[in-house]
């Protein structure tokens, strides 16, 4: 971490907000040491339970807030999984549902001033990539057999150029779980970052101040729209992953 | 010198976010173009508009990435 910019007491330490800590005792954090990023992820998990398990537990005809919202959301991932994979993309519908919604949760609670972005952090988005690129890998093959392997090879693509073809589809194929995860945690930090150095402007004085303050808020009213347009790229994403899976042929 | 190369190096990976503004600027108005000339085809093409968002704007994440990495870790 770079020493803070000694200009008249101004401090900018936008990264600060990202460190891991542990929540109890001293000492080194292990894989199984309890951080705030596992609170976090907890508290994320709980507001998802919450919303849906007791939202949808009266099952009204017509819903009251609670019910309409977890509805909506339910109905809009739902089409989404059927207009980009189609009918037989259906079954993997859970898995998408879980993914967005514990990223925009995730995404959403760490807006919240003194919480922690869990999705922020490329181990965690890494996971989350990944899990999906060796789904998406274990489906195509179970699914097609060797035939998968024809989303490598551009039948529409003169005879010439498919060996070069082959490879870039190979690149890019293996490059995907990369760009998927750090899409979503280059966002999201980035945003964050952006807030912290535009409330450290508020230091500066009492002219610079109310501007900044007003700044601080539109950039906070632009994460807002990124962390739910970031997990809806996500997620469209591993449809559009699912269906190349399910259907490889160019 | 190294650190302040290294903070020149920052300020050039820049350029990148700029670059990536441009290219979700160019996605951006061309679906717009497109939707005003047949505003009823519009609604089916909003996933395709926010993929080519998503994949013109990771590249400029990149750059964001290289500039953070020279900042704070070399």
């Amino acid at each position: 971490m770079a020493d803070p910019v000694d200009g008249g007491g101004l401090s900018f330490k936008p990264l600060d907000q990202f460190e891991v800590k542990r929540l109890f005792g001293e000492g080194p954090i292990e894989w199984y040491t309890i951080t705030n990023v596992t609170m976090w992820m907890a508290i994320a998990v709980a507001c998802i339970v919450l919303l849906l398990v007791i939202g949808t537990s009266k099952r009204a005809v017509v819903p009251n807030r609670t019910q309409s919202v977890a509805e909506t959301l339910y109905g809009f991932v739902y089409t989404m999984v059927e207009d980009v994979t189609g009918k037989d993309g259906i079954k993997y519908f859970p898995y998408i549902f879980t993914l967005f919604i514990f990223i925009l949760f995730s995404n959403f609670l760490g807006l919240l001033p003194m919480s922690f972005t869990t999705t922020s952090h490329i181990a965690v988005t890494a996971i989350l990539a990944f899990a999906v690129f060796f789904t998406v890998t274990i489906i195509g093959f179970v699914k097609n057999g060797a035939a998968f392997l024809g989303l490598f090879w551009v039948s529409s693509a003169p005879l010439a150029l498919r060996p070069i073809l082959a490879v870039i589809e190979v690149i890019s194929y293996f490059v995907r779980p990369v760009s998927h995860s750090i899409r979503l945690a280059g966002n999201l930090m980035a945003g964050h970052a952006v807030l912290k150095v535009f409330a450290g402007f508020a230091q500066v004085g009492l002219i610079i101040a109310p501007v900044a303050i007003l700044g601080v808020v539109a950039i906070y009213a632009l994460e807002v729209l990124v962390s739910a347009i970031q997990a809806y790229v996500f997620t469209i994403l591993t449809c559009v992953y699912l269906k190349d899976a399910l259907h490889p042929s160019h | 010198m190294e650190g302040e190369l290294a903070h020149i190096g920052a300020g050039l990976a820049a350029i990148g976010s700029g670059a990536a503004a441009i290219g979700v600027g160019h996605v951006a108005g061309n679906f717009l173009a497109g939707a005003l000339r047949n505003p009823s085809a519009a609604a089916g093409q909003t996933a395709t508009l926010f993929i080519g968002i998503a994949f013109a704007e990771a590249l400029g994440i990149f750059s964001f990435l290289v500039a953070l990495l020279l900042m704070f870790a070399v």
